[in-house]
């Protein structure tokens, strides 16, 4: 007995559990300005204290770096086994993050968030498997360097010199729930240090013990006060919004950041992002794309999209805008976000070309009215270094620019530019000697016109060029020699060059402003093209077929929509597997993508070693299932424009299937409501069409029972037959009933057989022979009796019901005819009468349950008869309809299709027995 | 109620339709005995030495067709079935069991009668051995010694099969055959699956013998169970 007593521990664990998974963790921080301050070794004294409390602590990872102290107090605390990971040869300890989300302890000790992973693992850096952890309910401690912070990683590199790859997103410690300042006075550190206490990695030793001044301690201690002040002033902020002290109305600062191609960019975003933790506003960070941009080689187009994307690491919004003037579109920019701040590098045209030419910043000053500028000189020597480097983050695998393969375009640009001036050698020498010289000139400057404006800049130089040269050798005396003494024609070659600059300039300028509106208005068609298709789409089926064949001509990649099962886990489809699905995607994949609503896979943070890229199909936050696509280039996906048009085309198709489902559900409680209503006037019709024979029943029996003393003959043998007349009519009505509810249930199964249909109606006139009595039935089939194929029992009760109602609502004695035709594969049969006939426009009614003629409570029946008549043509697979004869009454006919060719009969010869 | 009077027993595990049986069987000058499951029916079927029993084929404790097998093992006396409506396989599952006729609830009396008296009536033949000769109902005679059928005084020409289906219908008069039974007796047993070779021999026998195929006075279908010759 005692084992089915819960233990009451085990209970109040389960519960604890449970509900640790409906919060998220609480991450806490203990943050010092350098290795050796003793982060770890505070964090595991706090571990220890809440076990002693009693929580459930266990240690994910922790380095002791063979301190004693440190290993001293993990004496006793659970550690959880670490993986091993193979890398080239080289064993790696890392944290087991699905171990730990196993044991799923209340507290758990992951050391050195700034870690990265080792390639294979689940996330690239360890501040995501802390993240995981957290939104399993899971409290963390983990430890920080001020150095690792992603927005202090540069100004640290510029004292120190020495520059961390491994670095933790700002936001990671600004959501911290709390942070813990371990801090050490520099000259104490340095003891330490020197007296080998501070754990180094040998490879970078010497580098390393040039980091341990003083100046730098004091530098990074600062930094890490500072940090830490920020946090505690922005928690006195909030605790002052959450008590509603409300003495300052501050005006939420919007700050927008512009970036250029060059190497000031990431130090603007660092900027900006200090700028605006510093002001606790938004920001933005801004590309524009000028048409001269877009002429930029890829690797630089690659380092752009990577600082936009550490920008959103950071924590800003990203724009990209392609405008032809890139102050104007700043400017409309801010004025669009209500920008107040305005971040950007200082003008690098200088002197009179700035006095000329103007400047981005002086457009932007000029223009900005309520909005502060600031300006950010390069602190460095070659900003150009720095270009590339965006903290140690390479663009992830795949995102590099594809081989360009212009070169062959280029060659031939050449070939034709010399061919052309060819052309013009010919066409001039016909005219020389007719026209002056300086027409001649114009034949060439034709041809360099020509070249510059289809070929570019290279060519058309090369144009001109070839055009003096020819001009000199061929016309100017004398001739086939190569003299530039006559300088005059230096002019007329300078002027060329000039013209062939000037024109393919423009030229490439309006090709590629045309290549953005061509594209643009691509993506408009594109978009248009899919969401028409999608709003045309009849079912779910439907609109995944849409999504993943426009996905697939967009992107290039073939894809996949997977959804979740009822109870959450994602499934494959189970539709027909198109040309543009792609197989075997990773549905454990999938289903983070699922749960997280974030996306993952390739080119992205979360298992970027997988082979495709997952994306959550989600609107906000309702995410509905997961978009897995086969990049054939990284590129065509993670483009700021094309991962727009991604995003696009995922709301629309959310929004597709939103619609569809939305109306399913709306047909399914319509559905519900009409059985509901079908229910009532079933009870109503039943308890009055019941009751009615009943009580006859009952009150001519209870006088039978009870008066049979003083009942005469005659009357005893009139209340018997009201009894059984009214027992007649309760039977057939109740079979009725059943038979409805037998065909509703789908139960009666069809046994369809061959017959011959005279034996059904011979049947059938048999069963209705008293009912029919006096009137005259005709029926008229054609000779033979060809053999039907249906079921002959169902077929029977149609007809039967079908020739009661028409004796039923016609004058007695009034005819009825069976007509029956033939087709090949069908019967068609019609019982008409002569009637007063259908009202008009109830000739569909008549076949919906509980229907009856108006004014007609007096004939018995529920109104159930021809209900069953259309029930059981439709399980044959036929058609029944009513209409009014032109000739008076009325004519019920169907139709019965049989797949099947009459069997085969060997009838014996006709002889005498 | 006399010694001699035949034995009815009733398997019925309703009380009211017992009550019903009792009471009219009884006016009929039947002796009726009740049995209220099928364990209980076996047992009287075997102590009161009954000329028939009446079996209803929804019973409490056995599958009326269970009972029809057990009975056959070791009587041929008649056995009417009664069966609710919109069971047809069940009634045609009892009667290729053995029973020998059926009716559907709800019924008169008067129907119930006319089954008992053909069901007694071919069981005192089965037991002496003598069929009549010469088969009458309405116009239709058949001359079963000398294979002549007549309809009023116009003799019918029937093939080989027609002959063998109506002399089988001749010999079981006024009691239903299914399909089975028919197809087995008439083209042997390997031919039990084609029901439609029985259709349409027995839609031509109507069209020689009745006069309105239509409206069958002789050869009547019992939809979806067999046919049955009006007695």
């Amino acid at each position: 007995m005692s084992s089915e007593r819960p233990d009451p521990d085990l209970l109040l664990a389960k519960v604890e559990r449970e509900q640790a998974k409906a919060r998220r963790g609480r991450l806490k921080i203990f943050f010092g300005a350098s290795a050796g301050v003793g982060k770890t070794y505070s964090m595991l004294l706090a571990a220890r204290e809440r076990r002693a409390t009693g929580i459930d602590v266990a240690v994910g990872l922790v380095e002791t770096h063979g301190r004693k102290e440190t290993a001293q107090l993990l004496e006793g605390l659970e550690l959880l086994p670490t993986r091993t990971i193979d890398y080239r040869g080289t064993w790696l300890r890392e944290f087991d993050l699905d171990g730990a989300l196993k044991r799923r302890p209340s507290l758990i000790l992951v050391d050195e968030i700034a870690h990265t992973n080792a390639p294979g693992s689940r996330h690239p850096k360890r501040w995501q498997d802390v993240n995981e952890l957290l939104n399993a309910g899971i409290d963390v401690y983990t430890t920080l360097n001020v150095q690792h912070l992603e927005s202090l990683n540069d100004d640290v590199g510029q004292f120190s010199g020495i520059r961390v790859w491994e670095t933790v997103p700002d936001t990671v410690f600004e959501q911290a729930d709390e942070v813990e300042l371990v801090d050490l006075p520099p000259d104490e550190l340095l003891v330490r240090f020197n007296e080998g206490k501070v754990y180094l990695p040998e490879k970078a030793e010497r580098a390393i013990k040039n980091f341990f001044r003083k100046g730098n301690l004091i530098a990074l201690r600062e930094l890490a006060l500072r940090q830490t002040a920020d946090r505690v002033d922005a928690q006195m902020q909030d605790y002052r919004e959450d008590h509603a002290i409300r003495d300052i109305w501050q005006v939420g600062e919007r700050i927008l950041v512009c970036i250029g191609p060059d190497g000031l960019a990431e130090q603007l975003v660092r900027a900006g992002k200090r700028l605006a933790s510093g002001l606790r506003g938004e920001w933005i960070v801004a590309y524009v794309e000028t048409p001269r941009l877009q002429r930029l080689p890829a690797e630089k187009r690659d380092s752009i999209l990577a600082i936009l994307r550490l920008a959103e690491q950071l924590g800003a919004k990203t724009v990209t805008l392609s405008a032809p003037e890139i102050g104007e579109a700043l400017i409309n920019l801010a004025r669009e976000r209500n920008i107040t701040k305005i971040v950007m590098g200082k003008p690098t045209r200088r002197g009179w070309k700035r006095w000329l030419l103007g400047s981005v910043v002086d457009t932007i000053i000029g223009e900005a009215h309520n909005i502060n500028v600031q300006m950010m000189g390069s602190s460095r020597a070659h900003p150009a270094e720095t270009e590339l480097v965006v903290s140690g983050r390479a663009p992830p695998p795949g995102l590099k620019a594809a081989p360009e393969q212009k070169h062959k375009r280029r060659t031939r640009g050449y070939l034709l530019a010399v061919v052309v001036i060819a052309l013009c050698s010919v066409v001039a020498e016909g005219l020389h000697g007719k026209f002056e010289l300086a027409n001649l000139v114009m034949v060439y400057l034709l041809g360099v016109v020509f070249v510059a404006t289809h070929f570019g800049r290279g060519p058309s130089i090369l144009a001109s060029i070839l055009s003096a040269v020819a001009f000199e050798v061929l016309f100017v005396t004398p001739y086939l020699q190569f003299t530039v003494s006559d300088s005059q024609y230096l002019v007329t070659l300078g002027a060329m060059l000039a013209v062939a600059m000037v024109i393919s300039n423009l030229m490439a300028n309006v090709r590629s402003q045309a290549k953005v509106a061509a594209h643009r208005e691509r993506r408009a068609a594109v978009l248009y093209a899919m969401s028409k298709e999608l709003s045309a789409a009849r079912s779910e089926t439907e609109i995944l077929r849409t999504a993943v064949q426009h996905i697939h001509a967009e992107f290039g990649s073939r894809n996949v929509i997977l959804f979740p099962d009822p109870t959450g886990r994602i499934q494959y489809p189970t539709d027909t597997i198109l040309s543009e699905s792609v197989q075997g995607s990773d549905l454990s994949v999938a289903q983070w993508v699922f749960d997280h609503n974030e996306m993952a896979g390739r080119g992205t943070n979360t298992l970027p070693g997988s082979e495709l890229v997952y994306f959550p199909l989600a609107a906000g936050n309702n995410v509905i299932g997961v978009l897995a696509l086969l990049p054939v280039n990284l590129r065509r996906i993670f483009l700021p424009e094309q991962k727009k048009l991604l995003e696009t085309f995922i709301s629309l198709i959310v929004q597709a299937i939103d619609r569809i489902r939305l109306a399913e559900q709306a047909k399914r409680s319509s559905v519900q409501m009409e059985a509901e209503r079908l229910r009532n006037s079933l009870l109503s019709s039943i308890s009055h069409d019941l009751r009615t024979p009943l009580a006859t029943i009952v009150g001519s029996a209870s006088t039978l029972v009870e008066r049979n003393h003083v009942l005469r003959t005659k009357d005893r043998l009139e209340l018997s037959r009201a009894i059984h007349d009214e027992a007649l009519r309760m039977s057939n009505l109740v079979g009725n009933i059943l038979d409805m509810a037998r065909l509703d249930s789908g139960m009666a199964q069809l046994n369809r057989q061959w017959v011959p249909l005279d034996e059904i109606i011979g049947s059938v006139l048999t069963r209705l022979h008293k009912r029919l009595e006096g009137r005259s039935v005709v029926v008229k089939l054609p000779p033979g009796s060809p053999l039907v194929h249906v079921d002959p029992v169902m077929i029977e009760q149609l007809l039967v019901n079908l020739l009661e109602n028409a004796a039923r609502y016609t004058p007695e004695g009034s005819p009825i005819e069976i007509t029956a035709e033939f087709g090949p594969f069908s019967v068609s049969i019609s019982v008409a009468d002569r009637g007063p006939g259908i009202p008009k426009g109830q000739e569909n009614l008549l076949f919906e349950k509980f229907y009856r003629l108006q004014g007609e409570r007096a004939q018995s029946g529920v109104g159930l008869g021809l209900t069953i008549c259309r029930a059981i043509v439709e399980a044959h697979g036929g058609h029944i309809y009513a209409k009014n004869r032109a000739s008076g009454g009325a004519l019920f006919s169907f139709v019965l299709p049989f797949n099947q060719a009459p069997p085969s009969v060997d009838l014996e010869e006709e002889s005498k027995p | 109620m006399a010694i001699s009077d035949p034995v009815i027993v009733v398997i019925e595990d309703d009380p009211q339709m017992r009550r019903f049986l009792r009471t009219s069987l009884g006016t009929m000058e039947f002796q009726v005995y009740e049995a209220d499951s099928g364990q209980q029916g076996l047992v009287e079927a075997g102590v009161r030495k009954p000329d028939l029993i009446v079996l209803d084929l929804g019973l409490p404790d056995m599958d009326g067709v269970e009972v029809v097998r057990a009975l056959r093992e070791w009587t041929m006396l008649p056995i009417i079935i009664l069966s609710a409506r919109s069971a047809e396989q069940h009634k045609v599952d009892a009667l290729d069991a053995g029973a020998d006729d059926y009716l559907t609830k709800p019924f008169g009396i008067g129907e119930l009668m006319a089954r008992i008296r053909v069901a007694l009536r071919h069981s005192a033949n089965n037991s002496e051995h003598a069929i009549d000769q010469v088969f009458t109902t309405g116009e239709l005679k058949v001359d079963l010694a000398r294979r002549l059928v007549h309809v009023g005084e116009h003799e019918v020409h029937l093939t080989p099969i027609e002959y063998r289906l109506l002399s089988t219908l001749v010999k079981h008069a006024g009691k239903v055959l299914t399909h089975r039974q028919l197809l087995t007796e008439v083209w042997g047993p390997a031919y039990v699956e084609n029901a439609h070779y029985l259709r349409i021999y027995m839609s031509q026998l109507r069209q020689k013998l009745e006069t309105d195929p239509t409206r069958m006075k002789y050869l009547l279908t019992e939809s979806g169970v067999g046919y049955r010759l009006k007695a």
